[in-house]
């Protein structure tokens, strides 16, 4: 443990963080504008050149936004759900490998905070974790829509996570390992696992969406049953960190997804370019662009859906997950283990 | 006897027969890949927005603007104060002070008795173009812009400096 060890790791969870921040305040942005553009309209496009400046527009009309915390609610529990939520979102990007190893000098440098070997499992905690800062914030509230609504999430939630686990477990049958970086580089150049695992992309795909409380399973939010959501009683920037988390989240659910199915920062040609003796740290670096590539179509994916399919109705969602989504991932998981049998991987 | 459900007297019914969902429908990828098609179509579809301030849609022939006071071929106001239009108003937005025209201001106004005040109060006018159609000296149309917005309910009180007709030289 040296001091530049030190070093080099801050300044990358700083450029993570950074990376994540901008991406999911930019993702604001693209929301309003590819919500306009798919229905003929042109999105906001006033503040500076292609309405560019409007999130921090909006950041600073909620950071000067009146903040009310109501009389009878839990003034700690209050504050902590918003902050929770916040920091949940931010702890997930740590086990993503961005990128092979950098040289640097004599130095190499691996773009993955921590190679943790059971990296995998950590997301999954961390994205569970990330419900309890709504269902504090639902519960500190005193409001009885604002419980209803993180009930709601909560109940999704565990739903959903259960058959994400599930066609999880059928990826890691194939890759034989928890850890996200060698889950990564099995996945050298286009040997991807989405032509392994499609059913099980789907699955997690899906659940993701409902993780993320996103349409078509936004019902955590609703402004027709539930007053608004768990955020009824939210104002300024406490609310602004509820909606930007969910953002965040996003960005680290498209970069899991990148990760796990379509092969992280491996593109297709990488070891041509090897052999055709390009250094290196350029095709790390080309590498990392492709994860990020990567990462915004699904960003554009997301946010695609919310404005082309309906949102379901509760008990649907609930039909869907436990009837339709954990059945079908558990036959993908005997489907991957007969496959495997007989071809004797 | 035929059944009620059966007729139809506009020709347009249609009776659907609801079926159960097939394999496809049912696992409804299909359909949701069809409508993001659709959707993305639509990004590169041209906007039906105008962007206001800079573009404007053309008015319409008889579009119903902002009031102006109307002079005559001389330059002369053409307003005599009779009071038809603030009568004819079903908003009474109108009011209006008449004078007699002293001798010497026969340059200004076309009769002998003219409007010394003449008030619009634009929040309260609903266009309608009443006061127009009772004008029997054509001297008030409703042929110009949208009313502009304001903060302050004063300023949309419109006198005849906001009104009346600019002279031509």
């Amino acid at each position: 443990m040296d001091i530049a060890f030190i070093i080099e790791k801050a300044i990358l969870i700083s450029v993570v963080l950074g990376i994540s921040l901008v991406t999911a305040m930019y993702t604001t942005l693209a929301e309003r504008k590819i919500a306009g553009f798919l229905q003929d309209r042109h999105g906001p496009n006033r503040a500076g050149p292609f309405g560019l400046l409007q999130p921090l527009a909006d950041g600073v009309k909620l950071f000067t936004k009146e903040e009310i915390i109501p009389r009878e609610a839990n003034r700690f529990l209050f504050i902590l759900g918003p902050s929770l939520a916040m920091l949940m979102a931010c702890v997930g990007t740590a086990v993503i490998p961005w990128g092979e190893e950098l040289q640097i000098g004599d130095r190499t440098v691996s773009l993955q905070i921590a190679d943790v070997n059971i990296g995998i499992l950590y997301v999954f905690g961390v994205v569970a974790l990330g419900v309890y800062g709504i269902m504090i914030g639902g519960w500190a509230s005193n409001n009885k829509y604002s419980l209803l609504s993180s009930i709601r999430a909560a109940s999704q939630n565990i739903s959903y996570e259960i058959s994400m686990g599930l066609s999880l477990i059928a990826l890691l049958m194939m890759t034989g390992t928890l850890s996200l970086g060698e889950i990564v580089e099995q996945q050298r150049g286009i040997n991807w696992n989405i032509w392994y695992q499609p059913i099980g992309f789907i699955i997690f795909l899906t659940c993701s969406f409902a993780e993320t409380n996103r349409n078509p399973f936004d019902l955590v939010e609703c402004e027709t049953e539930l007053v608004g959501g768990y955020h009824t009683e939210y104002s300024s920037m406490k609310l602004g960190f509820f909606l930007f988390a969910e953002y965040i989240n996003i960005f680290v659910t498209s970069a899991v997804m990148a990760t796990l199915y379509f092969g992280g920062y491996n593109f297709p040609g990488m070891d041509a370019l090897a052999e055709a003796g390009v250094a290196q740290n350029w095709i790390t670096l080309i590498g990392v662009a492709a994860l990020l590539i990567k990462i915004l179509f699904f960003i554009f994916f997301f946010i695609w859906v919310r404005w082309t399919v309906p949102r379901f109705r509760y008990d649907q969602l609930m039909r869907l997950g436990w009837n339709v989504m954990i059945p079908l991932a558990i036959a993908n998981i005997v489907i991957t283990g007969v496959v495997m049998y007989l071809f004797g991987l | 006897m035929e059944k009620l459900e059966n007729i139809s007297l506009t020709g347009r019914k249609k009776v659907l027969e609801k079926k159960p969902m097939n394999f496809m429908e049912r696992i409804y990828l299909p359909s949701i890949v069809q409508g993001l098609a659709i959707t993305f179509k639509h990004l590169f579809r041209k906007k039906a927005t105008i962007q206001y301030p800079e573009q404007k849609r053309e008015f319409s022939a008889n579009f119903r603007g902002i009031h102006s006071l109307k002079r005559d071929e001389e330059g002369k106001e053409r307003c005599t104060a009779c009071g038809l239009c603030a009568l004819s108003c079903p908003a009474e937005a109108i009011t209006m002070i008449a004078d007699e025209r002293k001798p010497g201001e026969e340059a200004l106004y076309r009769e002998e008795k003219y409007a010394r005040v003449y008030e619009i109060n634009m929040l309260r006018c609903i266009f309608c173009g009443f006061c127009e159609e009772a004008c029997p000296k054509q001297a008030i149309y409703l042929d110009g812009d949208i009313a502009p917005a304001d903060v302050d309910r004063k300023n949309f009180i419109y006198g005849k400096d906001k009104l009346l007709e600019p002279l031509l030289k």
